[in-house]
């Protein structure tokens, strides 16, 4: 099924802004992040629709996930 | 530290006092809110003879403790009319610090229309007269300090708008590249402009350094309090990299980041304006992305942000600052709008309050929506100037919407509402409501918990549990605010328990005490109630904790939430 991925901070460093991914059916948060080369301790905060999900979160197709490390401020 | 510096404007005199014994485990705010609440009359005029403004080093300012370095600045507010504490990094805490001062307070109003700088050193403080530094903005008072007394000199300053009262005004502080930090919400400069102060300069030389009890002690907690800072992912990778304004995609996909005064809770050139693009544009153009604003400042928040050629235009570039520009006022371009932040330090204005009433300068059709020019000009040649059009913005966002007839005014006791929608991050809407300080988002940070899922995570759109998340916020950061911390530590604290246990060992090891957690907590609840008793005796009340209205009735989108707490639920923050 296909995704949209957004991506924040570090994690576009040698990455990208936004794609479409192509992901096997009931993926979740942590499929998608072993596909991005990144270590689930390196999330801070992922968001569908702006609502924060967690890691074993299963995506429907067509949705759009945001992915951030861990980032702050004040 | 235990001198008390006393200043009177009305006689022009000053004494040194042994500070009391019921102060001797305050500082910051803990101990800028306790003189205000002792010595100033709560209904008194706040640019009248009978308030008083007080400046305190935190209780670890002067050590070698990393991150130490704030002053706190208190009086009653002529924003908000309750009792204020803002505080600001720069060199002067450190300095007076070091000078075994522990405040300064400063009572009464020259009879003669007459301006004055106060030097400060170990011998006491001279009265000079300020007639050749009246009428210019910091930047070039501070220029001038530098020429007449070396680059180490510390300076308090107003610009303009100081001068003239306007409760927009801040106080000025020279930090260690000769820019400025701030004293910014609160109208606090108006306090220094009504009793005469253009300028206090600081001159420590001879000062030695702040004693520390058990050095040992002090030095081990130090390592693992610095270690932890640089260990978190917050304080020692995302601040240092992207500043503060890496928060504008987050809760722009969050759907928290106000847009257009406030209509929306996303804005479509998100991009143009986040932390990510300013940290290009800074690298590409060679200025900095690191930066601190004072010695010992491993954090690095602040940046140096410079144009196409590469020459300055602002420091300590906040979020709070591009939000409210960027995404609340709509301007796209972050040039104009980082000329916009070095306007707002130049005349000395709060440059959240600055912001948010120049959004409402536009929500009444006085500048155009998203004009960044036109705000640089009316920055510049309006309220840096004084004239009847610069008096109405520079007294606020509230007094903007009166003036106007405006009804989306986003306002806590009459303070400006920051940059957090609180109808989509509910937890930060209750310390809006309940801070002693008006819509302040510092006094009780919620969005580590609602958004940035530091320190656990509670859903920002439900109510459960928000109450307590700000309570427990407020009464963390009252302590902490009186340590001359910055209040980044609280990213490590929340999340690395050794973090908070060495910052309470770093005070023990100062002042060979043996504090607990539980003391901590219970000094953090004692300050707040000292300022919350200063308000209702000023006349405030529940009825004054609470947000305007267009938030019950007006639902913010993506979510389409409106402002849902009952008068009780928020009352309940008090049952503490």
């Amino acid at each position: 099924m296909n995704i949209s991925i957004k991506l924040f901070a570090g994690f576009r460093q040698n990455r990208f802004k936004m794609e479409e991914r192509e992901i096997p059916e009931n993926s979740t948060i942590i499929d998608v992040l072993n596909q991005l080369g990144i270590n689930e301790p390196e999330l801070g905060v992922a968001m569908i629709d702006g609502r924060h999900v967690t890691t074993d979160h299963v995506l429907q197709t067509g949705v759009t996930i945001s992915l951030f490390p861990k980032v702050g401020g004040g | 530290m235990n001198k008390i510096l006393r200043i009177n404007m009305s006689e022009l005199t000053s004494k040194i006092e042994t500070a009391p014994e019921q102060w001797a485990g305050l500082g910051g705010r803990g101990l800028t809110s306790t003189i205000v609440a002792a010595e100033v009359p709560p209904r008194c005029h706040p640019l009248g003879p009978n308030n008083k403004l007080v400046f305190a080093p935190g209780l670890l300012t002067g050590t070698p403790a990393a991150q130490s370095g704030r002053l706190s600045a208190g009086a009653k507010s002529p924003l908000t009319g309750t009792i204020k504490e803002s505080n600001a990094g720069g060199t002067a805490a450190q300095q007076l610090a070091r000078m075994d001062i522990k405040a300064i307070i400063i009572e009464g109003i020259p009879a003669e229309d007459k301006w004055y700088r106060l030097h400060i050193t170990l011998d006491g403080v001279s009265f000079e007269p300020a007639d050749d530094l009246v009428g210019k903005q910091n930047f070039a008072v501070i220029d001038a300090m530098i020429d007449a007394f070396g680059p180490k000199i510390g300076v308090l300053s107003i610009g303009v708008p100081g001068e003239l009262r306007m409760a927009a005004a801040n106080i000025s502080v020279k930090d260690p590249d000769q820019k400025i930090r701030s004293h910014g919400r609160g109208g606090l400069g108006a306090v220094m402009g009504s009793k005469k102060i253009k300028c206090i300069t600081i001159d420590d030389t001879g000062a030695g350094k702040v004693p520390i009890a058990d050095p040992d002690k002090f030095r081990a907690a130090a390592k693992v309090f610095a270690k932890a800072l640089l260990d978190h992912p917050v304080s020692g990778e995302g601040l240092p990299i992207y500043g503060t304004n890496i928060l504008i995609n987050i809760l722009n996909e969050a759907g928290g980041l106000p847009t257009k005064n406030f209509r929306y809770g996303q804005c479509d050139h998100h991009e143009k304006i986040s932390g990510e693009t300013m940290h290009e544009t800074i690298v590409s153009r060679g200025g900095k992305h690191k930066h601190g604003c004072h010695a010992g400042c491993i954090i690095q928040c602040s940046q140096v942000y410079v144009d196409e050629s590469g020459a300055y235009i602002t420091s300590g570039f906040e979020y709070e600052t591009i939000w409210g520009l960027g995404a609340n006022a709509m301007i796209e371009d972050l040039d104009d709008i980082a000329r916009c932040d070095h306007l707002m330090d130049d005349i000395g204005i709060d440059s959240i309050e600055g912001a948010v009433l120049l959004a409402t300068a536009m929500e009444a059709g006085v500048i155009p929506w998203g004009d960044g020019k036109e705000c640089q000009r009316v920055l510049r040649d309006e309220i840096g100037k004084g004239t009847p059009l610069g008096r109405i913005l520079g007294n606020g966002t509230g007094f903007v919407g009166r003036a106007y007839g405006l009804v989306r005014v986003p306002v806590v006791k009459n303070q400006g509402i920051p940059a957090y929608d609180p109808r989509s991050v509910k937890g930060i809407g209750i310390t809006y409501a309940t801070s002693t300080m008006g819509a302040d988002h510092t006094a009780g940070y919620t969005i580590a918990t609602n958004i940035l899922k530091v320190g656990g995570y509670i859903d920002p759109l439900a109510k459960d549990g928000q109450v307590e998340l700000s309570r427990n916020l407020q009464i963390a950061t009252a302590a902490v605010d009186s340590t001359g911390m910055c209040v980044f530590i609280a990213f490590p604290a929340l999340d690395i328990p050794e973090s908070f246990t060495a910052l309470i060992d770093l005070l023990n090891a100062t002042y060979g005490l043996n504090l607990t957690a539980d003391d901590v907590t219970e000094l953090g609840k004692t300050i707040l109630k000292v300022e919350h008793d200063f308000n209702t005796a000023a006349g405030f009340g529940p009825a004054d904790d609470r947000l305007p209205e267009f938030f019950n009735y007006e639902p913010v989108p993506p979510h389409n939430v409106v402002w849902d707490f009952t008068d009780k639920e928020i009352d309940e923050f008090w049952n503490f």
